[in-house]
């Protein structure tokens, strides 16, 4: 068979898009060369699904007579459907972006589904190898559709509570089993050497049920604060289902882009678990919460309250302050005055730098873009390993609705729920203030022994609210002077 | 294109590898904006769906295909645009402020002048 040109122009641009893929994720490396890297990557994406309506000019005979409608439907799905998502990606508050990932995840592990379903209810795989792939991809996309859509709604606050009934875990082990019996029984059937007990179709129909429903239940035990780690899960699962699909569909862009994303999420899930302390076989099949109920020791010492307005001046006379910014602060939306004090400070003279911990906020990185959406340059925004040697020689710590990722029982006690996680130190600065809401426990449910030392304390009180007071304590000072 | 069980592998190993040492490079301050381009990068399954949908013979073909196409869209466009958003966000302090984009950097500025 001759190659033709919509098969050529096909390929060449697929080629681009690859290569456009890998380019713009490369310069995703620095904050400087981001921004262009995305972009880099929507004009892969844009060339590439331009040049997919070429495909009109190879369709199966079969196909001839409905080509018009199809050509139809495709614009208006493709209209609809970005132009809806486009929207609300755009309109979304910062705050909820992780549920936002989610529910774009969700979409493409869905439509990989679809296109192993369009492809398994037309018989239109090439051989037995090709059929298993195109379950698997089926298989992979559907529970990533459906557990993903479960993320969402935990993350959104539609879901609220973990959801585990005894036995659970046995019952998704034998749907599981199930689902590989199905699959087994499609290929054999549709090999033609044993008749079905059941019409290939309705096959297919129960084995995208078992899989949503896998995706549903194995989602539906995880705690929301673990849900990052479950997102970036399904990210590198539609991947790799993409992958999987674009092999049927004998398209090396969509196997390329695919399995990239797939080993860039397994590696993020990886990186992001660590930074949790959690392996990621314990995020999926265990709760937080029997490890957290160990007995603590007695604290020595006791908290110790000041107001606002003072510690705002003891750091507006300071050399050198490190804010920890934690997710309090996100829930309080107090960002913006967070950096109208910093800059308040710097205006002084005083040196001012953001330590972030890699799970601060819902999702790994997400007080970074909270911080910059609030206007702070990102030479600012330090990271755990770069700035912990900082503390020791800083005057303040600032710590603000963060409490885990300051807890030195991390670095000491043995029996803690947290030993071994990476901490920030900033109980070795001179002066500790932490500002919170109360003296409640962090997402471990354990006591912080940091917030009884001698250098550390308390301000009580609504982050947002906080700031404003310490706002208010360093202009006085300064009309005050001027006066 | 014709691409065999064999070379089929090959690519996935490569794609792997690439994409392993790619996003190991990118610094933890980027992991969101990272995630969500990734997750803007598999939004080319709408593609496939494309494929799928116009070589659909058959009602259920064509109903199914339609999602296809409508959610990987949606994926893209939706993936594009927060990825987008976020990235326009992060800025140095050496910047000048006409530079920065979003609406909250400006307001601040005009604050402060």
């Amino acid at each position: 068979m001759l190659i033709s040109l919509s098969q050529i122009a096909i390929g060449v641009t697929g080629f681009a898009a690859a290569f456009l893929f890998m380019y713009g994720l490369k310069r995703m490396s620095s904050p400087a060369t981001a921004p262009s890297g995305i972009r880099v990557a929507g004009v892969g994406m844009l060339v590439a699904v331009a040049a997919a309506f070429l495909y009109a000019f190879d369709v199966s005979p079969a196909a001839q007579p409905h080509l018009a409608v199809n050509i139809g439907l495709a614009i208006v799905a493709l209209v609809l459907g970005g132009g809806l998502a486009w929207r609300s990606g755009k309109t979304i508050a910062m705050t909820a972006m992780p549920q936002m990932v989610a529910l774009y995840n969700g979409m493409g592990g869905g439509a990989a589904g679809a296109i192993a379903a369009v492809e398994l209810f037309g018989a239109k795989t090439n051989g037995s190898s090709q059929l298993v792939v195109t379950l698997i991809g089926a298989f992979i996309g559907a529970v990533s559709l459906s557990g993903s859509v479960i993320a969402w709604a935990k993350l959104d606050g539609v879901l609220k509570k973990p959801f585990l009934v005894r036995g659970q875990q046995a019952f998704n082990a034998a749907l599981l089993i199930a689902v590989l019996l199905v699959a087994g029984a499609i290929v054999f059937a549709t090999a033609g050497g044993v008749e079905p007990v059941l019409s290939v179709p309705a096959l297919i129909c129960i084995f995208f049920g078992c899989a949503l429903l896998f995706g549903i239940l194995m989602t539906l035990p995880i705690g929301g604060a673990d849900m990052p780690v479950v997102i970036s899960i399904y990210n590198a699962c539609t991947g790799v289902a993409v992958g999987l699909e674009g092999f049927v569909l004998q398209n090396p862009a969509l196997m390329i882009a695919g399995m990239v994303v797939g080993a860039a999420g397994t590696l993020l899930t990886l990186l992001m678990a660590k930074a949790m302390n959690r392996s990621v076989v314990n995020v999926l099949f265990k709760k937080f919460g029997p490890a957290a109920k160990q007995k603590q020791g007695a604290m020595t010492g006791s908290l110790k309250p000041v107001a606002a307005a003072d510690a705002a001046i003891f750091m507006r006379y300071a050399q050198s302050v490190i804010i920890v910014p934690g997710y309090g602060l996100a829930v309080s939306q107090g960002q913006q005055k967070l950096y109208e004090f910093v800059k308040l400070l710097q205006a002084a003279g005083v040196s001012v730098k953001f330590a972030v911990h890699p799970v601060a906020g819902r999702m790994p990185g997400q007080m970074d873009v909270l911080l910059a959406e609030a206007g702070v340059p990102y030479d600012l925004i330090v990271q755990l390993d770069d700035i912990n040697s900082e503390f020791a020689t800083t005057d303040v710590a600032l710590v603000i609705g963060a409490n885990d990722v300051v807890n030195p029982e991390a670095r000491t006690v043995k029996s803690s729920p947290i030993y071994g996680m990476p901490i920030l130190n900033a109980d070795q600065a001179k002066k500790v203030y932490v500002v919170k809401r109360g003296d409640g426990k962090g997402y471990a449910g354990i006591v912080n022994p940091l917030f009884y030392d001698d250098n550390c304390e308390m301000v009580y009180g609504d982050a947002q609210a906080v700031l404003i007071q310490m706002i208010e304590a360093v202009r006085g000072l300064g009309s005050a002077a001027a006066a | 294109m014709a691409v065999n069980g064999f070379v089929g592998l090959y690519i996935f190993m490569l794609a792997a590898f690439a994409g392993w040492i790619i996003v190991g490079n990118v610094p933890a301050i980027l992991h969101t904006p990272l995630m969500s381009g990734s997750n803007f990068v598999h939004g080319i399954v709408v593609v496939g769906g494309l494929f799928a949908l116009l070589n659909a013979t058959t009602v259920l073909e064509q109903a199914i295909g339609f999602a296809a196409v409508l959610l990987g869209a949606g994926n893209a466009a939706g993936g594009y645009a927060v990825t987008d958003r976020m990235l326009a966000m992060f800025r140095s302090s050496a910047d000048t402020p006409q530079r920065a984009k979003h609406r909250h950097v400006r307001a601040h500025h005009a604050k402060k002048a």
